[in-house]
């Protein structure tokens, strides 16, 4: 094995470092607040035979562990490309690529009662691949959460200083003029935009996910121009949470059942109306909703979480 | 060559342009703008190829909401000045 291959499985060489621009630390409460950290890990890692065990332990660990990684990856990029290589070719007879593209233009609209055939094929044929969208974007805010948030616990091992610093120095953008008087001719604008765009998801380009988008950066805009405090007043992270989950349990629950009566032979009861109407195409505009709703969550907690470290509320 | 054709040839060599410079910026925060007008860009094409509904989710979530985000990030590894921005 290479020399320098060997050095980086142990982790004694950084191949990014040195071409990676980072910044200088700068500030002497930040350097303070590094010196403690490497104080304690020394004092947590100690220097009695046994813990030089352990530390030996760990770094076979962290070795096989680059092992494992690349050995995975690897074997994700084969599955991968075996399963591209034995799709069937552009174009060729299946009954994927004719018989179901073919039905959905032709009795899409007669089917969903939706006149957007896209709307009718993400959120009824396919309904279950939205559904999992949603839950993939749920699963990134979690992801982000674990990563971000600033609670009771980490407030505790010194991070509090450095993050009320940090946020003091972040430019209060509360205070700009021409931010504050454009955000309110604006916000309503956008606002019934992205309503617009959600409730004619089933008549038009759009629908759940674009919509809730457009919703999303108008909470963004609110929140920079307005401030967090009054966001508080109306948005916090259990009402994010309650819109979220009572949107994903909704879809999932709607959804389950008209599979189930459909893959029956029951008929469901969901009037269809009249395509072309607001209220037309079933349960497509309940779901739009749904999928608006968590996207917009998700948009507003990302920049929230990255922000300032907390969705908002009590934290 | 009609009209059409002549703006989207512009369009996608502009698109090409902004994909290759984003490679070549010198600081992260100019990479972040290049990416900006890659997806605005690429939301005017869309609108070109008749898909309205991917021209809107262009523009909120790419240009608009992928680009804060990055901005966030890049503030939070110091690589803008909260001054500057």
């Amino acid at each position: 094995m290479n020399e320098t291959f060997r050095r980086f499985l142990d982790g004694e060489i950084d191949p990014l470092e040195g071409i990676m621009n980072v910044a200088e630390e700068e500030d002497s409460g930040r350097k303070e607040l590094t010196a403690a950290m490497k104080r304690r890990h020394r004092t947590v890692i100690g220097t009695s035979k046994a813990q030089k065990l352990m530390r030996a332990e760990k770094e076979s660990y962290y070795r096989v562990y680059n092992v494992v990684a690349v050995i995975s990856c690897i074997l994700l990029i084969g599955v991968l490309l075996f399963t591209v290589a034995h799709l069937p070719r552009y174009g060729a007879e299946n009954p994927r690529a004719t018989e179901v593209m073919d039905r959905y233009i032709e009795r899409g609209v007669e089917e969903t009662g939706a006149v957007n055939v896209v709307a009718g094929m993400i959120l009824d044929y396919r309904a279950f691949d939205t559904l999992g969208e949603s839950h993939v974007l749920f699963t990134a805010l979690v992801c982000v959460m674990i990563l971000l948030i600033m609670d009771k616990k980490n407030m505790r091992t010194g991070y509090e200083d450095y993050y009320t610093t940090t946020r003091e120095r972040f430019h209060d953008l509360t205070t700009e003029a021409i931010l504050r008087n454009v955000a309110i001719v604006l916000i309503p604008c956008i606002f019934v935009y992205g309503l617009y765009v959600l409730l004619n998801g089933q008549n038009g380009p759009g629908g759940g996910f674009s919509g809730g988008a457009v919703m999303g950066s108008g909470l963004i805009i609110a929140s920079a121009a307005f401030g967090f405090d009054r966001m508080d007043r109306f948005f916090t992270a259990r009402v994010s949470a309650w819109i979220t989950f009572s949107s994903l349990a909704f879809y999932s629950f709607a959804k389950g059942y008209v599979f189930f009566t459909g893959a029956n032979g029951i008929p469901n009861g969901v009037p269809k109306g009249t395509p072309g109407n607001i209220l037309s195409g079933g349960l497509i505009l309940p779901l739009d909703i749904a999928v608006g709703l968590v996207v917009a969550c998700t948009m507003f907690g990302f920049y929230s979480l990255f922000r300032r470290g907390t969705i908002g509320g009590a934290s | 060559m009609d009209l059409i054709t002549a703006a989207k040839i512009l369009l996608l060599v502009l698109l090409i342009a902004c994909a290759v410079s984003v490679n070549l910026t010198k600081t992260l925060l100019q990479a972040v703008i290049v990416f900006m007008a890659y997806s605005s860009l690429m939301c005017v094409i869309w609108v070109l190829m008749e898909s309205p509904d991917l021209a809107i989710t262009e523009a909120a979530v790419g240009a608009g909401i992928s680009s804060v985000l990055f901005l966030l990030a890049l503030r939070r590894i110091r690589q803008v000045d909260a001054d500057n921005e």
